[in-house]
């Protein structure tokens, strides 16, 4: 609806802009095809057994995994009775524990609030200083990206007592925009380096062509920048996403009751109540399952984002 | 790119570096604040100039710390690094192996950083973890409990389950980057198979190989939550790491002072750390 507004030259732009993009990944593609179909011809003449080592490597990864998910599957006393490689009586008693008690499923909806509010908040913020590091150069620009960088490297421990007092002195403890502000600290200069990565990767005279059609700022940020990097933003936020749902430290300084993340409840729980291994396990299992469903859409780019977008 | 000298620039920047300060600076400042003043409590406090500085860097405590913290992050770093890189050789470059290799191999990542040390305390643990089990049924006397040496191997193990995909993830990146005719060439001059690693796959993963060795060595030097599950910093204090004595020293001990001196020469060290990172990598980047 919004391209019937635009000029025909504006129309044309776009589409050329598209073709080239296209041609280029296309053209890449089909050599990085023919490359890996040489390397694989020439592996296989050399070893038959390479898949091992990526194999033994998983199983590696996933035998711990796998005891987690066997044991939530079984009753305590089977846990600490017999030992099984597989539930022999197997339950949904851990997991129904979770799902009918407020305090547990309650940790989740946690979790996931402050997550996707601080993800929200660090892409939102970072895109502009994004596009500033990637396209100009102005008083301080390089002094100022290495603090930001500096703060990725901040170690949390160093953060977690004056956040605290920070927070209180806002009256901010134990909500969830605490610690999606607090997570901001490392999150932030994450994003800005991912996005400036990608964007560094779109040519200038894109910039250039749009303004000379007479497309403002903003209205070229949105409708012809931001899909250009489309991928980069949503690395960007997959990893925002992931830093935050896996960071416990400040997550757990910072809140009491009313935002506690799912995280500090499993340690609540192992302390206090006896260690009730079944809901434990349980709980760890349902913590893996979001970063394996949000992992499978950035399959092809965690890379480049774990590479802050550089390679 | 060549870009344009603007100021106005620094607009756009302005919502990050408010909300950077605000997270970053602030605290910062407080803990600055805590490590010049002593207190007899009542919150009347008083100069005490360098020290907790003083104090801090003449303990044993703390040298001890950063030994174990600097030999931990240098075994991790020796095991990982070769590790992903000759995983990363052996993966599949096309067909159905890859996205299932990226995704499985990127699932450690992606765990709370708490839920893998409750991952590895059962896994690891004599009664009911299979590890536990499997080393006790083959006759290893194994206890990460009691015995220093059996909790580093344990720490140690855990790390590298879950960081190595990391190094592999971005070596792999680095591996696929380059182009058919280096490989054509080595061919033709009949390259071996370690000549082909050495003179064409280990230079063009350069780039890639230093942000895997920088960010493993930071992370590991900052490491809290896995071993802090695992071991509680223990037995007696073998596993206690650089971050877990900060945290004993200010919230366990509340011990403000020394604890915020500590966190500033912990924050020097890495801001050196950083420019380091910072300078080698921007150097790369413009040899490109």
């Amino acid at each position: 609806m919004a391209s019937t507004r635009q000029g025909a030259a504006n129309e044309r732009d776009r589409t050329l802009m598209r073709g080239e993009t296209d041609t280029t990944t296309v053209g890449s593609a089909s050599a990085k095809s023919a490359e890996v179909a040489r390397v694989m011809r020439r592996r296989g003449e050399q070893s038959r057994f390479w898949w091992l080592v990526p194999t033994l490597y998983i199983v590696f990864l996933l035998l711990p995994i796998y005891w987690l998910v066997n044991m939530s599957f079984k009753t305590n006393q089977e846990i600490l009775g017999t030992f099984s490689l597989w539930p022999q009586n197997p339950t949904l008693r851990n997991y129904a524990v979770i799902f009918t008690d407020p305090s547990w499923y309650k940790g989740y909806i946690n979790s996931i609030i402050y997550v996707v509010m601080n993800t929200v908040i660090s892409v939102a913020a970072a895109l502009p200083a994004a596009y500033a590091f990637s396209r100009y150069r102005f008083l301080g620009d390089k002094h100022l990206f290495f603090w930001l960088l500096t703060n990725r490297m901040a170690p949390p421990a160093v953060f977690a007592l004056p956040f605290f007092q920070l927070y209180s002195a806002f009256g901010l403890i134990d909500t969830h925009i605490a610690v999606a502000l607090a997570h901001c600290l490392f999150n932030v200069p994450l994003a800005v380096w991912i996005l400036e990565g990608f964007m560094s990767g779109v040519p200038k005279e894109i910039d250039e062509t749009a303004y000379i059609d007479g497309y403002s700022f903003p209205r070229f940020f949105v409708k012809i920048f931001m899909p250009l990097i489309a991928s980069g933003i949503g690395v960007a936020a997959f990893f925002c996403f992931m830093f935050s749902w896996v960071e416990l430290l400040i997550a757990r300084t910072l809140t009491t009751t009313d935002a506690k993340p799912i995280a500090a409840i499993m340690t609540r729980t192992v302390s206090a109540s006896g260690l009730d291994w079944g809901v434990l396990a349980a709980a760890g299992v349902l913590t893996i399952i979001p970063g394996a469903l949000v992992i499978y859409f950035v399959r092809n780019y965690i890379a480049k984002g774990f590479a802050l977008g550089r390679v | 790119m060549t870009k344009t000298w603007n100021n106005r620039a620094w607009f756009m920047v302005l919502p990050v570096l408010l909300l950077v300060a605000f997270s970053a600076v602030i605290p910062l400042m407080t803990v600055v604040n805590y490590s010049v003043q002593d207190t007899f409590g009542n919150n009347v406090f008083f100069w005490a100039g360098t020290e907790w500085y003083q104090d801090v860097l003449s303990s044993d405590r703390f040298w001890n710390a950063m030994g174990r913290n600097l030999a931990f992050s240098a075994i991790i770093l020796a095991i990982e690094i070769p590790l992903g890189i000759f995983i990363a050789l052996n993966m599949p470059r096309k067909g159905w192996g890859v996205p299932i290799c990226l995704v499985l191999m990127a699932l450690p990542l992606l765990i709370p950083w708490n839920v893998v040390g409750t991952i590895w305390q059962v896994f690891g643990r004599i009664d009911i973890g299979l590890l536990g089990r499997t080393l006790a049924a083959m006759g290893i006397d194994y206890n990460y409990v009691n015995d220093p040496f059996d909790a580093w191997v344990t720490v140690i193990v855990m790390d590298v389950w879950h960081w190595t995909s990391l190094v592999v993830l971005l070596s792999y990146a680095g591996l696929v980057s380059i182009p058919d005719a280096y490989y054509q060439a080595a061919r033709i001059d009949g390259a071996s198979r370690w000549a082909i690693f050495r003179y064409i796959q280990l230079p063009k993963m350069n780039r890639v190989l230093l942000i895997a060795v920088l960010l493993r060595f930071m992370d590991s030097f900052m490491i809290y939550t896995e071993p802090f599950v695992v071991t509680g910093g223990g037995p007696g204090n073998t596993t206690t790491f650089l971050s877990i004595d900060l945290v004993k020293l200010a919230i366990g001990e509340f011990n403000l002072g020394e604890a915020a001196a500590m966190s500033i020469i912990y924050f020097l060290i890495i801001l050196l750390l950083s420019w380091v990172f910072y300078t080698v990598m921007t150097n790369a980047g413009s040899e490109k």
